[in-house]
């Protein structure tokens, strides 16, 4: 689901800090650094990292094409395998018997049994195929303003913590209190008035 | 400022009462949602709406979807104690309508459908279609933002207490009595 979508669901972010100059260059090598890596043919579950909005299968941040009017614009991608359980059960299962046949044992230990599902759980990620799922990412630099096209709790945690390690700048998400904290326009009493409600009012 | 976690939790409550004013102004006090948007033409509440009431003993939570669907029951439960923690919205504009879902704890928008735009037909195009599609976002969160204010500036002053609870109550009184009337003469 992203920006070009006909349907969508938005995050709001609030952006902590200042990049360095040149701001698109700055931007535009941490986007590069930190992009997507395949990881078909590969053990690893699963990766996350930046891609394009406009080609998401093939990341391309050169020069600044990550660049639409004022606004950055890219997506951010997470590949991941899932094994089903039913198929993991029936090579471990298969890989057991071989074991307990080489060792001429009828146990395997519980540690044993751990060691044995990693690795059968290694080689069947080797030959899965990652899923990609694709959110969308509108950051107004300038306004210290950033949409993410999702509302799913893991994709928007992946998001914070690899938004701080590619730029380090901390995402603050609008919710009802942060929304109205950086409301400059509140006077002092309403302020005040706003920490003292949670108190009064409280009704979780 | 808050750790997010906490302040998540404890005043999820003001996002909640912000949607619930917000029907309260959609039926009582246009002037005050039009305030938020010159080229302001409408808002109405869509076909979904989720309340949930806190002060029930254990929570209650009721969903009133479809397009027929009456909201007779959000007012039964508002007038329980119960506050609005999801609504879709129908936003106009000038010429442009906004399709959205709002939910109260995280301000979080879902289900958003923007005014029509222009089909991409080459590469070349896809520019200028952000551009409209962030065009189109901000003015939706502008005047979600601008609502919020208006909300705000209301629920932290003493207006709240003295005049917008007595008429907010008033509200729910007359909806209830006119629910139960137009039941009895449809019997």
């Amino acid at each position: 689901m992203g920006l070009l979508s006909a349907t969508t669901s938005v995050t709001r972010y609030r952006v902590e800090g200042q990049l360095e100059n040149p701001i698109v260059d700055t931007v535009g090598s941490a986007l590069k650094k930190h992009a997507i890596a395949e990881i078909d043919d590969q053990p690893p579950e699963q990766t996350v990292g930046w891609t394009s909005l406009k080609d998401p299968f093939e990341p391309d941040f050169e020069g600044s094409r990550f660049v639409v009017g004022p606004h950055f614009v890219f997506s951010l991608r997470i590949d991941k395998k899932s094994v089903p359980p039913k198929m993991l059960q029936k090579h471990f299962a298969g890989e057991s018997a071989k074991k307990l046949r080489a060792l001429e044992r009828n146990f395997l230990s519980s540690d044993e049994k751990k060691a044995l599902k990693d690795q059968v759980l290694q080689r069947l990620n080797r030959k899965m195929p990652a899923t990609p799922s694709v959110y969308d990412v509108v950051w107004q630099y300038e306004n210290g303003a950033l949409w993410f096209f999702s509302n799913l709790k893991t994709a928007n945690e992946q998001l914070e913590t690899l938004f701080f390690k590619s730029f380090g700048m901390h995402l603050i998400r609008l919710i009802p209190y942060t929304l109205a904290a950086f409301d400059k326009s509140l006077p002092g009493a309403q302020r005040d008035a706003l920490e003292r409600l949670a108190f009064v009012e409280n009704r979780t | 400022m808050l750790d997010i976690a906490v302040a998540y939790n404890r005043y999820r409550f003001l996002g909640n009462e912000f949607l619930t004013w917000l029907w309260f102004a959609i039926e009582n006090d246009t002037d005050a949602i039009a305030k938020c948007d010159p080229e302001f033409v409408d808002l109405d509440v869509g076909n979904r709406m989720v309340l949930e009431n806190r002060l029930a003993n254990g929570m209650e939570t009721l969903t009133i979807k479809g397009d027929a669907a009456g909201l007779e029951e959000a007012v039964v439960a508002l007038n329980k104690g119960a506050l609005i923690t999801e609504m879709q919205l129908i936003y106009k504009a000038g010429s442009l309508q906004w399709f959205f879902s709002i939910k109260g704890e995280s301000l979080s928008l879902s289900g958003v459908k923007l005014p029509e735009s222009g089909p991409i037909e080459s590469n070349d195009d896809m520019d200028g279609i952000i551009l409209e599609k962030v065009y189109l976002y901000d003015r939706l969160i502008g005047f979600i933002d601008k609502l919020y204010q208006t909300f705000l500036k209301k629920r932290l002053s003493e207006t709240w207490s003295v005049k917008i609870i007595p008429a907010f109550r008033n509200w729910l009184r007359v909806e209830q009595k006119g629910n139960v009337q137009g039941s009895l003469r449809g019997q």
